[in-house]
This record gives C-alpha cells, sequence and structure tokens, in this order.
C-alpha cells in the first residue's frame, strides 16, 4: 500500500533522510519509532505530498507522491503532530470544514468517525481551542478520517500525550484496522512499537531495523539481567565496571544489565552479579533474569 | 531530612474553575519528587504557584523556606526550572547561553567562566561551545538546559517534561544527571509521561481533577493496587 524507495532528503548541510527504504502492506499498522529529530516528519510531509524528496520516490496506494500528488491527497488522510485545527472553529465547524474540503459530508461516512466523535459530540459547540488536548487529538482524528481515506498518517499523536490519553488513542487506532485501514504512525515512545504490527527503527535519517515487534525483540543476542537496590544511581556506576557486563542503564523500577555474549550461563551471570552488588555494600540487591524490549535493542542499534 | 517545599491545602481557582483543589504535601531535602497527572488534572497550575509565577486562590505553600505568596521573588532566586517547551536562546551559542542565565541570577563574571568551564568539560560539549544551540540535537539540549537550571546552585530545580521526545540512550544519560545533582543535596521536583521514569522517582504524588490522589514511593503505590507496574497504578487512578 506504500512503497518507498531509496529517499533522501537534505536541508541546507542538514541531511535529515538518507536512502529510507520500506513497504507496508495492506492493512498494517506500521510503526516509525525514532526521538526527535530522527526525520520522521520530514518522511511524513514527503509521503502526502507536502515536501519532494531530493532522491528516491516513493508511492500510495499506486499513486506516486510527486507526479500524483493531486489524486493522492484526496486518498490520504493525514494528523500532523502540531494540533493543526482551527482554534477558533467550533468542533461541528471545524469538521464541517473538512468534510466540504474534501466534498464529502460529516453524515456520508459517519460510521467509520462515529466511536470517535460520540466522545467529543457534547462538546460540539465549544472552540477547537478550548478542548483538551486528548479531545483535541479525537477532533483531529475524526478530520483526518472524514473523507474516508485508504491510508491514514499519523504524525505523533501520542507526544505530550498522558499515558491513558495515549492508550485509549491506540484502542481506537485497532478499531481502524479491524475496518481494513492502512496506517504509517510515527513515535518516540518505544513501547508502542509493541502495539504496530510491523516497525521501523529510526535514528539521524536513517533505519536501523525494520522488523515485526517480535522480530526486533528476538535480535537482541546479550543475556540480560534486571537488577535493584536500595540505591539505583551507585547500583549502575557500579555494575558498570564489573567484568562481564557489557552495560547498565536505568530500566524502571529495575537496571537492565547486559551481558557479554562470553558463553557463561544466565544463572551463573546472576550469581554473579548479585555476588558482586553484596560486595559492594548494597542492600534489598534483587536480581533476575530479563526480557529485552524494544527500547533496549534501539539502545543496542544506537551504539552500534 | 528537612524539608523544602511544604503546602497545606494549597488552592487555585479561575473562575467558577477549581485548577488545583486544596493540596497538601511536602518535599524532602534531596528527593527526587514525581509530579504526575493526566493532561488538565492541575499539574501546570501548581507547579507555578510553587515557581511564584501564580498567586494562590486560597492555601499557602513554602518554597526552599519563603512563603510563595508573600516572598515570590525570594523563591525564584532559589530555585532553578527548565521544561520541554522553553528552556535556552536557540540562536545563541551554547556559551552565550550559560553567560546569559549566570548572568540573570546575578553570578559574578569570574564565577560564570568558571562554571562554563566545568559544564562544558562535564557534558563534553568542548567543541560545541561555539555553536548554537538550535544546531544542536535535542537530548544535548536538554542536558545543557538542566546543567544551566542548576548554575546558581538553587536548592530546587522544577523540571517539567524534560525527556519528551528524547531519545532513549539521551533520557538515561539525562537521569543520570537527576541522580547526581539529587546526591549531591538539590531537591528535583518533575513531571513526566513516561511511566518507567516515574520508578527513578523517591516518592511520586499523582493528581486527578485538582487534587492529590495518591502519594508514596512507586514500590508502596504498585503494592497497594495490586499490580508490577506504576502504568496500570495510574491508569487505575486517572481513568
Amino acid at each position: 500500500m506504500i512503497t518507498v524507495h531509496n529517499i533522501s532528503k537534505s536541508y541546507g548541510t542538514l541531511q535529515a533522510l538518507h536512502d529510507i527504504s520500506f513497504e507496508v502492506k495492506e492493512g498494517e499498522i506500521f510503526g516509525i519509532i525514532g526521538p526527535d529529530g530522527a526525520g520522521k516528519t520530514s518522511l511524513f510531509r514527503i509521503l502526502t505530498t507536502l515536501l519532494t524528496p531530493d532522491q528516491g520516490h516513493a508511492s500510495v496506494a499506486g499513486l506516486d507522491v510527486v507526479k500524483d500528488y493531486k489524486k493522492l491527497r484526496q486518498i490520504v488522510g493525514y494528523m500532523p503532530g502540531r494540533f493543526s485545527l482551527y482554534q477558533d472553529l467550533t468542533v461541528e465547524e471545524n469538521l464541517d470544514f473538512f468534510a466540504s474540503v474534501f466534498g464529502t459530508s460529516i453524515r456520508e461516512h459517519y460510521d467509520l468517525i462515529a466511536p470517535i466523535y460520540r466522545q467529543i459530540e457534547p462538546f460540539n459547540k465549544r472552540r477547537a481551542g478550548a478542548l483538551s488536548g486528548g479531545m483535541k487529538q479525537k477532533l483531529a482524528l475524526c478530520c483526518a478520517l472524514i473523507h474516508k481515506p485508504e491510508v491514514l498518517f499519523l504524525d505523533e499523536p501520542g507526544t505530550g500525550v498522558d499515558p491513558v490519553s495515549r492508550k485509549e488513542f491506540w484502542e481506537m487506532l485497532a478499531d481502524l484496522k479491524r475496518q481494513g485501514l492502512t496506517m504509517l504512525v510515527s513515535t518516540p515512545y518505544m513501547d508502542e512499537a509493541e502495539l504496530c504490527d510491523r516497525v521501523a527503527l529510526i535514528q539521524k535519517g536513517k533505519i536501523m531495523s525494520i522488523d515485526t515487534p517480535q522480530g526486533i525483540m528476538s535480535a537482541f543476542k546479550n543475556p540480560l539481567l534486571a537488577a535493584r537496590s536500595d540505591n539505583m544511581y551507585q547500583l549502575i556506576k557500579d555494575l558498570r565496571t564489573m567484568d562481564g557486563v557489557a552495560d547498565c542503564y536505568a530500566f524502571g523500577e529495575f537496571a537492565h544489565v547486559k551481558m557479554n555474549k562470553d558463553g557463561t550461563g544466565i544463572q551463573a551471570s546472576e550469581e554473579a552479579v548479585r555476588h558482586f552488588l553484596q560486595e559492594k555494600q548494597h542492600h534489598n540487591i534483587e536480581v533476575k533474569p530479563a526480557a529485552a524490549t524494544v527500547e533496549d535493542c534501539f539502545i543496542e542499534l544506537m551504539k552500534n | 531530612m528537612a524539608t523544602v517545599i511544604q503546602t497545606d491545602r494549597l488552592t487555585r481557582t479561575f473562575g467558577a474553575f477549581t485548577a488545583v483543589d486544596a493540596i497538601t504535601f511536602d518535599v524532602q531535602t534531596g528527593e527526587i519528587f514525581g509530579f504526575l497527572g493526566a493532561n488538565g488534572a492541575g499539574k501546570t497550575t501548581a507547579l507555578k504557584m510553587l515557581t511564584g509565577l501564580l498567586s494562590p486562590s486560597a492555601g499557602s505553600a513554602t518554597v526552599a523556606g519563603f512563603d510563595v505568596w508573600k516572598h515570590p521573588d525570594q523563591v525564584k532566586k532559589r530555585i532553578g526550572y527548565m521544561s520541554q517547551k522553553f528552556s535556552l536562546y536557540e540562536d545563541l551559542t551554547v556559551r552565550e547561553n550559560i553567560r546569559l542565565y549566570g548572568g540573570i541570577y546575578g553570578l559574578k563574571m569570574a564565577d560564570i567562566k568558571s562554571k562554563t568551564q566545568v559544564l562544558l568539560q562535564k557534558l563534553e560539549l568542548e567543541a560545541e561551545a561555539g555553536k548554537l544551540v538550535g544546531s544542536l540535537p535535542l537530548g544535548w539540549k536538554q542536558k545543557l538546559a538542566f546543567s544551566v537550571a542548576l548554575l546558581h546552585e538553587p536548592r530546587i530545580v522544577f523540571l517539567d517534561e524534560p525527556t519528551s521526545g528524547v531519545d532513549p540512550l539521551t533520557r538515561r544519560q539525562f537521569w543520570e544527571l537527576i541522580y547526581e545533582a539529587a546526591a549531591q543535596g538539590v531537591t528535583l521536583m518533575i513531571t513526566t509521561h513516561y511511566m518507567d521514569e516515574a520508578e527513578y522517582c523517591d516518592r511520586v504524588s499523582i493528581m486527578v481533577d485538582g487534587r492529590i490522589e495518591a502519594l508514596d514511593t512507586p514500590r508502596a503505590l504498585k503494592q497497594q493496587y495490586g499490580t508490577d507496574n506504576m502504568d496500570e497504578v495510574f491508569r487505575r487512578l486517572a481513568r
């Protein structure tokens, strides 16, 4: 449904995108995962025909992003990262406006937006600028869906949004997927990768890896432990000096301890780390095997 | 440990709307205190009162020994502040930003010079000192902004979503700077939407509709709600 071949884009001396290639299948939720400045927005702007690439080519639903830009705009929905609706128009006026731009009406494809729109309908007469963050997001999604697009582009829909609203938003995307919509979603939140069918990990304009979330996680080959004690800062500093430890960083309540691939079994490593922490006078020590997350993998890829 | 922030039924209303509803809590010296809540729960309004930018409608708060309502200027001298939205001037160089903030906080020129050197070395930014801040990667900017917020040796630093959008590696380096500051006795009050970061705090409070609905160590909160992660605690309270 989306094909990207060797896309590059520079702004002056800054190379925003470097030789990007990937494909998104029909009905997939494909995630572009990376921090601010990785090139996510440039990529989205190219695929929605708002920016032309310096090199390479891309197509969406068989339409070229440069040559067929007019037709393409009719069949894609785009929810930009920054809230881009009219703040002085009401919820209903915004929706009406976007519907009329696409030559349709709120009623025509009401089924698609209904589950989302019902949540903001009580605030129909409120100006968009006066909505809370979560409600703005829902309105923006409705506006992007009003013409029943074939492909939906969502650029960082979760940024600055609290975890509860983010979760609700992903539930809405899962509903849309059930209706067959293809979606490209970007996010700096690594935990959201697991909600996608496949993801591309992107950093400094380059794709580091493309796979299913499971595939990304299973590529992490080092033995991994989780460790904690009463003094986490000291624990991290101590473990970095330990023989056999490749890396150590904070990971929620525990620190993740990446061991060298030297054939030491996970149990032996666990014992060694526990013993080391006891010698370093740590209290309330807990050490256990851990499963690598997408974030562990991202850190490893960044360091390579 | 000494109490460095203390609030007593601190309240702020806007017309008929109560943004902060009689919150009472305290923060100890050297503590990393996570100030959590959904969008619109009242965190920003509370932070504005604690930093002397907004006066309370009722109740009181003492920050670094001064009443925020009676002596907001004394409070401002003793705190540092950084946020994701605004921290440094993008069209000034790294060195110029440090000098500007040093000057604003009334440091002597000689102090600014020596502190600049130490800071650049620590952040490994010596080669970048003459570059415009706008040209630095976000993660570097945030680390620099935090160090600049510490320049005048404040007793408390308020951090408003400092790591939003920062890559996972730099996010951790940022937290190590926070740990280090706390180990030196600086008190940190921080808001974040990353629930793994809530775990790095000594204690966290969770605001819902203007009130503090929960306040404890992450461990105790998880126990109380019978779950192994803060995400779930947050969801139960905020939904």
